[in-house]
């Protein structure tokens, strides 16, 4: 079955007792039990809830996983995640992971005795020289945020397996719609379905995927025992955003790829990074690795002035934190994503003062194009606020 | 202001432009930067305005200076447990929820945290385990299922003079009828699951703490591990709040009676509920407005069990409390499950043990339906030769 499928029929669809094309909402947040010897499957929401479970199963479908986990936000994904590892274990992570995870990994998780090294995970040498003795996984953002740049999963995994690391791919910006992890050989999959699995700026929501039953069995203890689970009502939400993900996906991305282009030829922008684009480093491994580039594109526009006066001058796509909805999104990393991140180490990334990222929606594109055009030709500097609504 | 107004006004005139009584469910997950500056609102995970207006009632309601609401009690402790590092020692009640047992000495003894679990009632026995790298006391009052409770005043002395924080759950008794912080304590935790939510359909933990610094920290944290309450479980948290007074009256009235009526059952060894406890009773008189509407009670027989649980027609046999319906667990089964045998029996929890949450149903059919079960499990144990 194609995936566009998988996501409208995938068992989970429909409530058992009563035919409805809707899984309902479970409120409850224990279950009776019937009897002592033979308990339900269901004993206390934390544990196991109905709608949960939907989506759960849902997305390990989607992901070719053996079992899905929800969880109150992307980090909360994340933050039980890494609870798999324990003091003295040292992670290899990509170096321009979102900032909430460098957050996490840099101010909570090294005073509980996780070593991290921040590697270009792109380079594998670099990340096969990093590896030591107490090395227990690789952390992966691919494409990164916000430069997109791509590392190469399957060959990621095979160094892993030879070093029995644990692998863990964070695979928000291209969903399993475009890319699948687990089928390259990556043991974990996590999401922030705040983006585009929920596609719609109205849910926080995280998901994990495993691949194998004894990491599941981990996970699934974990989750119960932190806690950090995803609401029944978001739990729906983010069902029925998945509903639509193939087509938004799709139309998203077309757009994504038009804009950049057109960003390219654009003399006010000094540089564009999208995968999607020949110009782009990771062009080609993307293409083989993935079956799309996905709809969030970087461009660099010279100075902090340059980036702050589109910010102040565009009238479609919200100027926010956050991508991956029906409406587009613009964002400024230096003072959004990555302001948790030190600006000398920022730098260092190539996260510049003029980077802008992009996060494409379903608005016309035509429409999107004309929007950035009066943003990005205002010669002036003076420009204020008040050519905002 | 008085608690019940507090509680019956929780979201009310924060809504300017519409006035609505009712506080609305913001969904967005991003607020736009109007004008190139962010209204206080920037990304849900942070700060949404629904989940603010729950966490500034709770943090009003519990007289601290910050509230936090998490996706549930597990996730409220968790959050807190970061504020604590590698090589660190908490002291722990000995008696206390097999959730928060569980995550203590099966996750975060992993991150070298380490765990002393003492009787919190004999402060002797709390001042010896005190070691140079302590960093906080772990309390629960009323305990979990053996339902003891802690003098709060002597135990934040102490914590204060040995510069440890307190950190309180307070889930069985919620600031209706004790306030852990005028005692002393840093930080108070629910599982708002329970008597908060008082539905039994919202998962939900919630923080408050007392201090800036303090609340800084833990405002981090929240936001850094992301296990943040959805707005809608805000919005639902905050409509049984309102109602919390009225119910907690009832539960405490229904508890008393059934406590009582189970004190003079034939089958009944012995009834744990602060009243029958002379000690307990008069900390609890001091400190607290009454009872909590939970208590345990253990049967004289461990066939009876199962007979007994089955047979309930009123009261449902499930692991949670603090609902408005009434809910019977056994601790050695289900909440406690993951605590080793060794320190189940140390503490007093056995097979014969049963908890109890009343809830707001009339005394009389609760009284008739434990009656009722009892009787039968009694029969069929005899029937059957097993008594
Ligand atoms: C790539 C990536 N991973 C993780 C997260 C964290 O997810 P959430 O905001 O849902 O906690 C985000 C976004 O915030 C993200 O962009
Ligand atoms: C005293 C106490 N603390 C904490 C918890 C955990 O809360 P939750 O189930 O909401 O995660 C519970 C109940 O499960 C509890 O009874």
């Amino acid at each position: 079955m194609k995936k566009e499928t998988i996501a409208l029929h995938n068992g989970n669809e429909i409530d058992p007792y009563t035919g409805a094309a809707s899984i309902p909402i479970y409120q409850a947040s224990t279950y009776h039990q019937f009897s002592l010897e033979h308990p339900n499957q269901f004993d206390y929401a934390r544990s196991g809830n109905p709608t949960r479970e939907a989506l759960e199963n849902a997305i390990a479908k989607l992901e070719g996983g053996c079992r899905g986990f929800a969880f109150a936000s992307g980090m909360a994904a994340i933050s039980t995640t890494f609870l798999l590892f324990s003091h003295n274990d040292h992670l290899i992570v990509s170096k321009d992971v979102y900032g909430g995870t460098y957050r996490l990994l840099t101010q909570v998780l090294t005073r509980l005795g996780i070593e991290v090294t921040f590697v270009d995970t792109t380079d594998l040498q670099a990340v096969e020289a990093a590896i030591r003795p107490n090395t227990k996984g690789i952390y992966i953002e691919t494409p990164s945020n916000p430069l997109l740049k791509v590392s190469n999963l399957s060959l990621l995994a095979e160094l892993a397996k030879a070093y029995q690391l644990l692998t863990i791919v964070d695979n928000t910006f291209l969903t399993p719609y475009y890319q699948q992890p687990l089928k390259l050989g990556i043991d974990v999959v996590v999401h922030s379905a705040t983006k585009f699995i929920g596609g719609h700026s109205d849910v926080v929501a995280g998901l994990v995927v495993v691949k194998e039953d004894e990491i599941a069995e981990k996970i699934s203890f974990l989750q119960n025992s932190f806690g950090a689970i995803l609401g029944v009502q978001d739990s729906w939400l983010i069902l029925r955003g998945l509903k639509t993900l193939p087509v938004r996906m799709k139309n998203s991305s077309k757009s994504a790829k038009v804009i950049a282009d057109w960003l390219e030829q654009h003399p006010a922008v000094q540089r564009v990074y999208y995968t999607g684009l020949e110009s782009h480093e990771g062009h080609k491994l993307q293409a083989e690795q993935a079956s799309g580039h996905g709809a969030v594109l970087s461009f660099d526009v010279g100075s902090e002035e340059k980036a702050k006066q589109i910010l102040n001058r565009v009238r479609l796509p919200l100027v926010a934190v956050s991508l991956g909805a029906v409406e587009s999104i613009l964002s400024y990393p230096a003072m959004m994503s990555h302001a948790s991140m030190p600006r000398e180490v920022r730098l260092q990334y190539g996260i510049s003062d003029g980077l802008l990222r992009l996060s494409v929606g379903l608005e016309d594109v035509e429409d999107l194009i004309a929007d950035l055009e009066q943003a990005l030709s205002v010669k002036s500097l003076l420009v204020t606020s008040e050519g905002r609504r | 202001m008085r608690i019940e107004t507090h509680l019956a006004q929780i979201g009310t005139k924060k809504e300017p432009k519409t006035g609505a009584i009712n506080f609305p469910v913001y969904f967005a997950t991003a607020y736009e930067h109007i004008g190139g500056v962010s209204t206080g609102f920037d990304y849900t995970r942070t700060a949404n305005p629904t989940r603010q207006v729950l966490e500034q009632s709770i943090a009003a309601l519990e007289e601290g200076d910050a509230g936090f609401a998490c996706s549930s009690g597990m996730a409220a402790i968790q959050t807190v447990m970061g504020l604590f590092s590698q090589g660190d020692h908490l002291i722990v009640s000995l008696d206390l929820y097999g959730g928060t047992y569980r995550l203590f000495e099966q996750v975060l003894s992993r991150y070298g945290l380490t765990f002393s679990w003492v009787d919190l009632r004999d402060l002797s026995q709390v001042e010896q385990a005190i070691q140079p790298n302590t960093k906080a006391i772990f309390i629960e009052t009323l305990t979990n299922p053996l339902i003891q409770v802690i003098n709060l005043e002597e135990i934040c002395q102490l914590a204060k003079r040995q510069q440890l924080l307190t950190i309180v759950d307070n889930t069985f008794m919620t600031p209706y009828l004790q306030q852990p912080i005028k005692w002393g304590a840093d930080i108070v935790l629910h599982s708002a699951t329970k008597y908060l939510g008082g539905h039994n359909d919202v998962l939900a933990g919630l923080i408050v703490s007392k201090g800036e610094e303090l609340s800084e920290r833990i405002g981090f944290l929240h936001n850094s591990i992301g296990a943040t309450l959805a707005p809608l479980d805000a919005w639902l948290l905050m409509r049984g709040m309102k109602t919390l007074a009225l119910r907690m009256n009832q539960h405490l009235a229904n508890a008393r009676e059934l406590a009582l009526f189970l004190n003079q059952h034939p089958l009944v060894e012995k009834v744990f509920y602060p009243s029958f406890d002379p000690e307990g009773r008069q900390i609890l008189t001091k400190q607290a407005r009454g009872f909590s509407g939970i208590f345990s009670f253990r049967l004289k027989d461990e066939n009876l069990v199962r007979p007994f649980l089955e047979h309930l027609e009123v009261i449902s046999f499930a692991e949670s409390l603090g609902g408005v319906e009434s809910l019977i667990t056994h601790p050695a089964t289900q909440t406690h499950a993951d605590m080793p045998d060794e320190l189940c029996q140390k503490i007093g929890i056995c097979g014969r043990l049963v908890r109890i949450s009343v809830g707001i149903e009339h005394i009389e059919d609760l009284q008739q339906d434990i009656a009722q079960a009892l009787k039968k499990a009694d029969q069929i144990i005899r029937r059957s030769g097993l008594s």
